[in-house]
């Protein structure tokens, strides 16, 4: 049996999410549901033989027993005031916004901690991007501090990301520390216009304690990237991890070295073309996520 | 700006000139220069990390001392002069600005690449609600039209910025790009307009008067022209230039020459002087913050910091991406390895 699930949203990331749904073999997609009848994201659904709503959540609590998840692709804002509604009617909600209601998630790091949360949150395509990287290096040795730099192709950037970088920044920092282990974090947002547009590229800093393990921060981070691949082919090393003597001197304290992963995200192509790996990635972490769901919901005796 | 002087000067020596340091001020230092400024009579003094607030970091280099404790040192040494920051969304965030405009800061400076000033909205509006003097700043201007540029300045200023800088980050402008820029802006804008000029090209201070011609109400300088890349607009050549020019500054030639000299001078790493790596930034439009990370790694890597500086240029890498600079060492480091290991190769199979 399958998980009953609904896409919220039917804009770009609402459109692009349903595509992935379709392929997923433990999820099924009950109905896309959005708030505006002359929608084209609607319309898409409909072409792909998908029941589409444009009385937004209205339609979800009117279907609330044939539904037992929902993917919010709204806005923060209108997320907040989803959430009490999808969880007083039973509906776990997995939220692509940044309106971090519920526990983050980071597929590869996280991903059962949180399975009976009614809402999860997946933070931010920075934060998918880079959490795991710190994560893998956490597991090996102490993180003082980490850094990350997402860069992503303007084009890419929708007008809910740039009216709130403030937000993006501060979300995507407190999760290295909160999810991938760091003492402190820090994350920068670089948007770049070049035309042809770029692939999306993060760049992870952690400084390393003495005595770090070479060999075994390597392997772990190679480990890592192979995991986040099972749901996000695109995502890859551009060069090997390397390390850099300092001293350097973090807020996480004064450190002699540094490790630096330079990774790349090329987007499946599903609906937003290869240059947006950042929306790729959410789509796919939440599509991960919710076969989590799934596949807890299936191994529980009926 | 006050009606006696030809446009209001922002020194940035303990922002922008903060880069030739690697961030390394001491409070000592910049209340000794900021004594220096204000006794000048410099209006407006910006203090900050080089890639302003929040900069602090790997991928820009860490400041020996917080910036904020250099902020309300600097506040505490100012008799007139007012205090700006400088803030790039994406590194900074508002909370910065919250926390250096309770210390004393006055003036907010939102900067942003060229084409992205819809990302300067939240902190201009946050600015304006704390009550500050606002600055929209377009780096890398010299990458798109002035058509282009215009309409990234009308976002900003509907956004509540007081002025718009056209910032020649890359130091890249021409006389002709920047009078083209700042005039169109200028005479099209109803707030104020400045220039941000750097010296790669030799031109500082020429495009810094020439801005003035076409309207320009604001301009940058440094002591000295400490700076990013072969360095910023130098205070004390611009004031003296202007005084001879017949162009109230506000600002006393010679003590602004001698706070250049006696308290500039005798800290600053090596000459301010345009050597190939300099001019290579302004010939190919690369944002002058990578040249000192561009040389450190080009060292690390045993690489050319001229091949780095190209690569990145023809990447079209913004100002930010400093991260880049590792990955293209990286890159070009394996290409050379793999052109020797072939050559070797060749070599061998051609012996008898």
């Amino acid at each position: 049996m399958s998980l009953s699930c609904v896409v919220i949203g039917s804009g770009n990331i609402g459109t692009d999410l349903t595509i992935k749904l379709l392929r997923s073999p433990t999820l099924s997609v009950r109905a896309v549901v959005g708030i505006d009848p002359a929608s084209d994201g609607l319309a898409r659904a409909r072409e792909l033989g998908l029941e589409a709503s444009a009385e937004g959540i209205d339609w979800v609590l009117a279907h609330a027993d044939e539904v037992d998840l929902a993917f919010d692709a709204t806005s923060a804002g209108v997320h907040r005031r989803h959430a009490p509604l999808l969880a007083e009617a039973g509906i776990t909600a997995v939220d692509l916004t940044p309106a971090k209601l519920g526990p983050p998630v980071v597929p590869p790091v996280n991903l059962h901690a949180h399975l009976d949360a009614p809402n999860v949150n997946l933070i931010t395509c920075g934060g998918q991007a880079t959490t795991p990287i710190v994560a893998a290096v956490s597991r090996v040795c102490d993180v003082p501090y980490a850094e990350i730099v997402s860069t992503v192709s303007s084009r890419s950037a929708g007008p809910g990301t740039r009216a709130n970088i403030d937000e993006f920044t501060r979300t995507t920092s407190a999760c290295l520390v909160e999810v991938g282990g760091a003492r402190f974090g820090k994350a920068i947002m670089i948007l770049n216009p070049a035309d042809p547009p770029i692939l999306m590229r993060n760049t992870v800093f952690c400084a390393l304690p003495d005595g770090f393990d070479e060999d075994a921060l390597r392997g772990s981070v190679e480990a890592m990237v192979e995991e986040v691949q099972h749901y996000v082919p695109g995502y890859r090393l551009k060069n090997p991890p390397v390390f850099e003597e300092g001293p350097y001197g973090t807020p996480g304290g004064v450190v002699a070295a540094r490790l630096v992963v330079l990774l790349e995200v090329e987007g499946a192509g599903d609906y937003f073309p290869p240059y947006a790996g950042n929306l790729d990635i959410m789509t796919a972490s939440a599509v991960r996520v919710a076969e989590a769901f799934a596949e807890q919901r299936a191994g529980v005796p009926a | 700006m006050s009606a006696a002087t030809a446009f209001r000067l922002t020194d940035s020596t303990l922002r922008d000139g903060s880069h030739a340091l690697s961030h390394q001020y001491t409070t000592e230092q910049v209340i000794a220069i900021v004594k220096g400024l204000d006794a000048a009579g410099v209006p407006v003094i910006e203090v900050s990390h080089g890639d302003g607030l929040g900069g602090s970091s790997f991928n820009y280099g860490f400041s020996a001392v917080d910036e904020r404790e250099l902020i309300s040192a600097a506040a505490a040494s100012v008799t007139h002069a007012r205090l700006a920051v400088l803030l790039l969304p994406g590194i900074g965030v508002a909370d910065d600005l919250r926390d250096v405009h309770e210390r004393g800061v006055s003036i907010a400076r939102i900067a942003t690449h060229c084409t992205e000033a819809d990302i300067s909205e939240q902190h201009l509006r946050l600015a304006k609600q704390l009550g500050m003097e606002t600055v929209g700043f377009l780096m890398m201007s010299h990458m798109i039209s002035p058509e282009q540029l215009l309409e990234q300045a009308r976002l900003m200023e509907s956004y509540g910025a007081d002025c718009v800088y056209v910032v020649d980050s890359a130091g890249a402008m021409t006389t002709d790009d920047a009078k083209q820029r700042v005039g169109l802006l200028a005479e099209t804008l109803s707030c104020q307009v400045g220039l941000h000029a750097h010296n790669n090209l030799s031109l500082a201070v020429a495009n810094s008067l020439a801005a003035l011609d076409v309207g320009a109400a604001q301009l940058d300088g440094c002591s000295a022209g400490l700076g990013a890349g072969a360095g910023n607009c130098p205070t004390e050549i611009l004031v003296a230039t202007c005084a001879k020019s017949g162009l109230e500054t506000g600002v006393d030639p010679l003590r602004i020459m001698d706070v250049a000299e006696d308290v500039v001078r005798p800290i600053m790493p090596r000459a301010q002087v345009i050597d190939r790596a300099g001019l290579l930034l302004g010939y190919a439009g690369v944002y002058g913050s990578f040249l000192l990370h561009a040389e450190r790694a080009a060292q690390r890597y045993g690489v050319d910091t001229k091949e780095i500086l190209l690569e990145l240029g023809r990447r079209k890498v913004v100002g930010g991406q400093e991260d880049m600079i590792i990955d293209v060492a990286l890159d070009l480091a394996r290409r050379h390895a793999a052109e020797q290991a072939a050559q070797a190769s060749a070599a061998a199979g051609a012996a008898p």
